[in-house]
């Protein structure tokens, strides 16, 4: 799993007008999919035709068959919701618990905010997988349990970043001004600092979300996420992954559909990144 | 002799500057004074080939001792680099490179330019941060710029531009971020390198710093000289109404009560000077003088024709009125010489630690109703904490405040959080004071304790109190310019009806006109509402222009008070006599009506 | 800081890292003595309680606790439930391949990072334009998909390198090439933008106004500046390293700490994960140490 440091100052190069406009265009069929395969193909997802199998890419089977004779795009198209929901739900966990500690630190008093501050220090001193595989190790694997894994993953790099941008917000300027208004300590938090503290996190989630969907799939490719016959991107790769000398297209396709999401992602969050960035900072 | 004819220089399309010419000699100095954006800096750069991969430049003539500057190549322009024409930049900190020692950064240039043999080069190091002011400099050239005071990094930063001998040296706000007493040693320093027979081209936002300097001033606007010539003809007698409009902004020769900048009629033309296209878009002709639309004397002619330059004297004025007088300044009037009110403010023998530094030591200020206390002290002389500590923001660790005869210090908070409304603060940095998700409105009507259907109307009274239209309540903070900033500070303390206002250093970061409007504006509504201001700055000039009475600063220490005239004019202390010697004066001298 | 305050640091997160192990051991449901055993194996509960009483699952968890603090401190790992040997040793075995896949990439990536940086920062807008593409392109893909990719193509289609389970040098090269282009995409990005920062400061003009080649202000002024900047990436870079290592082994077939890893996941066999979060952590310690040295070598002000 290959992590973006989620912070990038400046968040470099202005994205160029098209590139948002392919980055949706990309995405536009990827979201189609997960909402409403059936409107993308008629086809199921997981029926078995021997007599079809390995067949390459062509008319009838756009993205080829595999090895049981399933149709690849059927199984593409598919995948969509369940990759996309591993990185979401990830996500969505990852950011709650990361803004809920970053907060309790930074404004919990000294002894909160040292005690947090040690253990995100060690969380933040393993590989992220690797916190993710102790997971997996304790709960065992299965989709509800990855998704948490992939969570506790990400939540210290999140939980820390929160935290910085809490402590330099309880400093500044405006929360000084504001208590020199003489509002009380629990409006300049809820009006100044949360927003502020938590803002730029919601932001480079969408960062984030790319990764979280690479790292779901990733554990779904060693095994421990979505099972076969279930139709998902990571498995779909490892399934493949025996027959590559046969049917290159069994390592194509399922690795594309990720990687074009993620550029994707990527290109909207950085174009966010940037217009947040610039009217804020 | 450097010698420029025509230069102009555009970004994309926009000329940044625009048919320049000028002509600097071997001990002359030429000041180029202008607002930000008017194209100073960008000029600057041009003359040492440095504008930019952007920069389209032009020029009829650009020659330097008789050699063409305009057709050389990048390889060319590395032989004069440094030695021949040396760049001199603002603040030592940054332009140094942060990560290597001065020293090295002296033998870069030694380098460079095979000055000297290799093996001498460290002794020459040595020999120029000595010539440069240097005390030390053994110890100071394996310092790296951070580990210098800022009087000591500048002078190394001279010394590493004048190591090859450049006989130009174009300095860009030399002195811009110092301290004045400091900026007067700098600007020494380069009186001396003139003497010695360096042409000068000195690059400035304050006309007044770089006057003692000066031979010819040329003032520039929008990217071009709207007047040129002989620095004591042009103070005593400036021509265009933007030279003027400059001279009469400047506070320091200016008594309480002198307006310092024409009233407003567009609010919004408050921000920094247009390039010429843009301002000939926003009046519709297309070559219209640029500063149209800040000036009083504009007419129909200067809509439709822009001025070439007309020699006056021995000056060159780019203005068709050049010859008309100016209306005069309103004065402000303050009314009868009200008698001093009750003590609202009494700050009584006041000590504050940080750690080992003791930033306030002992201090004791007394604010009356309705006039203004002027602290004044160089950076670090604890003008901010006392601030702080007025405004009930930090407790003091001996001493005590009162706010009305009531203890305001150490007392818990929430029992000053009721009262904070008498007292409010305008900060240096607009910007940081205000929540960047919020717009004016949001900012202001935070400040107003009233209901929502009312707050509204509210805003918008006070956005136009400071001079604001009330469409601006939607912007953000960072769709502002300075002034506006600084205008919307200004509704939001006012917002809370408050007795006492604490300004601290409130127009350190604006343009001198800008400046000059802010501290009309606030002396206007001190008048109107009858607040007392606690005003601290660091500008000596500012402080005569705006208080009743001063407090001077040094090292967390009051070591001077007293009534405005008394301490300007009979200063007892030697460090007060320092800091006046240091405050730059012009040579005219408006009568205070 | 102190050498002294660095070790108490270090110290600290090796403590964390343990606790954390031990903890996720507790937390793990269910009887650990079944969990030891595996699902296939029937005991009888005097076996059980013997087995119990050899592992000291019958003790009180702070002693435990402190018992496995001291074996740690000691150098003992435990020994696996699977493989009955020590973990210590296992680790051992197997660190030599993994550590000649992390090298080779992280070299791999600083090369192809730099050689990009250096030649696209501050350049005409579609050369940065280009920079940026493979940039975010690098960064957006898979390890384990970009490795099937050069397999397919390099092993199967064109014959160029050995498929799977080779160990041999030639057999490094797609592994670590994998391992190592979403790194260098991460890399090639912040020296960029690094560089692009320091030629935007005054500095930079200064030294050019002395005369300097945009090329020699590159190299003797901007090249620090953004290597200081890489400093905060160092845990990143670990993490990336020794986590990315344990797919590329599963996809190339390679053995190491990461397959290692995989199979005692799968197993439940905690002691040696135990091992590898203990290994992580160490490894991390002392690399980010390291780099906070450099660092202060390079940038003067970190000192203060």
């Amino acid at each position: 799993m290959s992590a973006i440091p989620i912070s990038f100052p400046g968040a470099g190069l202005r994205t160029p007008r098209w590139a948002t406009v392919f980055a949706w265009l990309a995405l536009l069929p990827i979201l189609v999919a997960a909402v409403a395969p059936e409107l993308l193909t008629s086809a199921s997802p997981i029926l078995i035709n021997p007599l079809h199998a390995l067949l390459p890419p062509g008319g009838d089977h756009w993205f080829g068959t595999d090895q049981l004779g399933r149709d690849l795009f059927t199984r593409v198209v598919h995948g969509a919701r369940p990759s996309l929901l591993l990185g979401l739900g990830a996500t969505v966990l990852a950011v709650v618990a990361g803004s809920l500690l970053g907060v309790l630190a930074a404004l919990g008093g000294r002894v909160t905010d040292q005690v947090v501050g040690r253990a995100l220090d060690v969380l933040l001193s393993l590989p992220q997988l690797l916190l993710a595989l102790l997971v997996i190790t304790v709960l065992g694997g299965g989709v509800a349990n990855v998704v948490i894994a992939i969570a506790l993953a990400f939540t210290p790099g999140y939980a820390r970043m929160v935290r910085t941008e809490a402590m330099v917000v309880r400093r500044s300027g405006y929360v000084e001004a504001a208590r020199g208004l003489g509002l009380p300590p629990t409006v300049l938090v809820a009006r100044h600092v949360l927003p502020n503290a938590v803002g730029p996190l919601l932001v480079l989630a969408t960062v984030g979300f790319g990764t979280a969907l690479i790292a779901g799939s990733g554990l779904s490719f060693l095994g421990f996420g979505v099972q076969p016959p279930a139709p998902e991107w990571g498995a779909m790769l490892s399934e493949g992954r025996d027959f590559l000398g046969d049917a290159w297209w069994l390592g194509l396709f399922p690795g594309a559909a990720i990687t074009i999401t993620v550029v994707a992602v990527n290109v909207l969050g950085r174009a966010a990144q940037r217009r947040y960035t610039r009217r804020t900072v | 002799m450097i010698h420029v004819e025509g230069l102009t220089v555009s970004f994309s399309g926009l000329e940044a500057v625009r048919d320049v010419s000028f002509t600097v000699a071997p001990g002359e100095c030429l000041a180029i004074v202008g607002e930000s954006g008017s194209g100073k800096s960008v000029t600057a750069r041009a003359l040492v080939g440095l504008a930019g991969d952007r920069a389209e430049v032009t020029s009829r003539g650009f020659t330097f001792d008789g050699a063409d500057l305009s057709k050389l190549t990048e390889t060319g322009w590395r032989g004069v680099r440094g030695r021949r024409i040396g760049l001199i930049l603002q603040d030592a900190l940054v332009s140094l490179d942060p990560l290597r020692t001065v020293g090295a950064e002296v033998a870069e240039t030694l380098r460079t330019h095979h000055v000297v043999e290799p093996s001498q080069r460290p002794a020459r190091v040595l020999e120029l941060l000595a010539e440069a002011g240097i005390p030390d400099p053994e110890q100071r050239a394996g310092q790296h710029p951070h580990e210098l005071s800022g009087g000591l990094r500048q002078r190394a930063l001279i010394a590493s531009v004048v190591a090859a001998g450049p006989s130009l040296l174009v300095a860009d706000e030399p002195t811009t971020a110092l301290d004045a007493t400091v900026q007067v040693q700098i600007l020494e320093l380069l009186g001396r390198l003139k003497r010695e027979g360096a042409a000068l081209l000195l690059i400035s936002h304050d006309l007044a710093a770089v006057a003692r300097l000066a031979d010819r001033v040329a003032v520039m606007y929008a990217g071009r000289f709207v007047e040129e010539g002989p620095a004591e003809e042009l103070l005593a007698a400036p021509a265009h109404p933007y030279t003027r409009a400059l001279i009469a902004a400047v506070p320091a020769a200016h008594a309480k009560g002198t307006r310092l900048s024409a009233p407003v009629q567009e609010p919004s033309v408050t921000g920094p000077a247009l390039p010429a296209r843009i301002a000939a878009l926003l009046t519709g002709y297309e070559s219209a003088c640029p500063y149209v639309s800040r000036c009083a004397l504009a007419d129909q002619r200067c809509r439709e024709e822009d001025p070439s330059p007309t020699p006056v004297g021995e000056r060159r004025v780019r203005c068709h009125h050049h010859d008309r007088r100016l209306p005069d300044l309103p004065p402000i009037s303050l009314g009868e010489t009200r008698a001093p009110g009750p003590v609202l403010l009494s700050v009584e023998n006041v000590t504050k630690r940080f750690g080992a530094r003791t930033a306030v030591d002992d201090v004791s200020l007394e604010l009356r109703a309705g006039e203004t206390l002027g602290v004044v002290g160089e950076s670090g002389s604890g003008k901010t904490t006392v601030a702080r500590i007025a405004l009930g923001l930090l407790d003091p660790d001996a001493g005590t405040v009162r706010l009305d005869g009531e203890p305001w210090s150490g007392i818990p908070d929430r029992l000053r959080r009721a009262r904070r409304r008498r007292i409010q603060a305008i900060y240096q940095d607009p910007l940081g004071s205000f929540d960047p998700r919020h717009t004016a409105g949001q900012i202001i009507g935070e400040a107003v304790a009233l209901p929502r259907r009312v707050r509204k109307a509210r805003v918008a009274e006070l956005l136009d109190q400071v001079g604001l239209p009330a469409t601006l309540h939607t912007r953000r903070p960072l769709e502002m310019s300075g002034g506006q900033r600084q205008r919307v500070a200004i509704a939001r303390a006012l917002a809370t009806g408050p007795e006492v206002l604490v300004c601290d250093e409130p127009v350190s970061a604006l343009d001198v006109s800008i400046q000059a409007q802010i501290l009309d504006l606030l002396a206007t509504l001190q008048r109107d509402l009858a607040v007392a201001v606690l005003f601290i700055s660091h500008d000596l000039g500012v402080i005569h222009h705006v208080s009743d009475r001063i407090a001077v600063m040094k090292d967390g220490r009051v070591v001077e008070s007293g009534a405005t005239a008394e301490v300007f004019g009979s200063p007892k202390e030697p460090y007060t006599k320092e800091l006046l010697a240091a405050v730059p004066t012009l040579a005219t001298e408006r009568s205070p009506r | 800081m102190s050498l002294l305050r660095r070790v108490g640091a270090g110290v600290m997160v090796l403590w964390g890292a343990a606790t954390l192990a031990f903890i996720s051991l507790l937390l793990i449901p269910g009887d650990p003595v079944s969990t030891l055993l595996g699902p296939a194996t029937m005991a009888s509960p005097e076996v059980r309680a013997q087995i119990a009483a050899d592992y000291g699952f019958d003790r009180p968890v702070a002693v435990r606790y402190l018992d496995y603090l001291g074996t740690v401190v000691t150098g003992d790992l435990g020994s696996s439930y699977q493989l009955q040997r020590p973990v210590g040793l296992l680790i051992a075995d197997q660190l030599g391949p993994t550590v000649q896949l992390a090298l080779a990439a992280m070299v791999t990536a600083v090369v192809i990072a730099v050689i990009s940086a250096v030649t696209t920062a501050g350049r005409a807008r579609p050369v940065r334009a280009a920079a940026g593409a493979w940039e975010l392109v690098a960064v957006s893909l898979p390890s384990y998909w970009l490795g099937i990719l050069l397999l397919t193509a390099f092993s199967f289609q064109l014959r160029i390198f050995p498929v799977i389970g080779a160990q041999d040098l030639a057999a490094l090269v797609l592994p670590a090439l994998t391992l190592a282009l979403p790194i260098a995409g991460v890399l090639a990005q912040v020296l960029r933008e690094g560089l692009e920062a320091a030629l935007a400061q005054p500095f930079a003009v200064t030294a050019r106004a002395r005369g300097l080649s945009q090329f020699a202000v590159r190299l003797r002024h901007a090249l620090r500046h953004a290597a200081a900047s890489l400093a905060t990436l160092t845990g990143w870079l670990v993490g990336s390293l020794l986590g990315g290592a344990v797919l590329v082994e599963t996809v190339f077939g390679r053995s190491g700490i990461g397959a290692l890893t995989l199979q005692a996941v799968g197993n439940k066999d905690m002691p040696v994960v135990m091992g590898v979060v203990l290994l992580s952590a160490l490894v991390f310690v002392v690399i980010s140490n390291v780099v906070d040295l450099l660092h202060t070598a390079i940038d003067p002000r970190v000192r203060a």
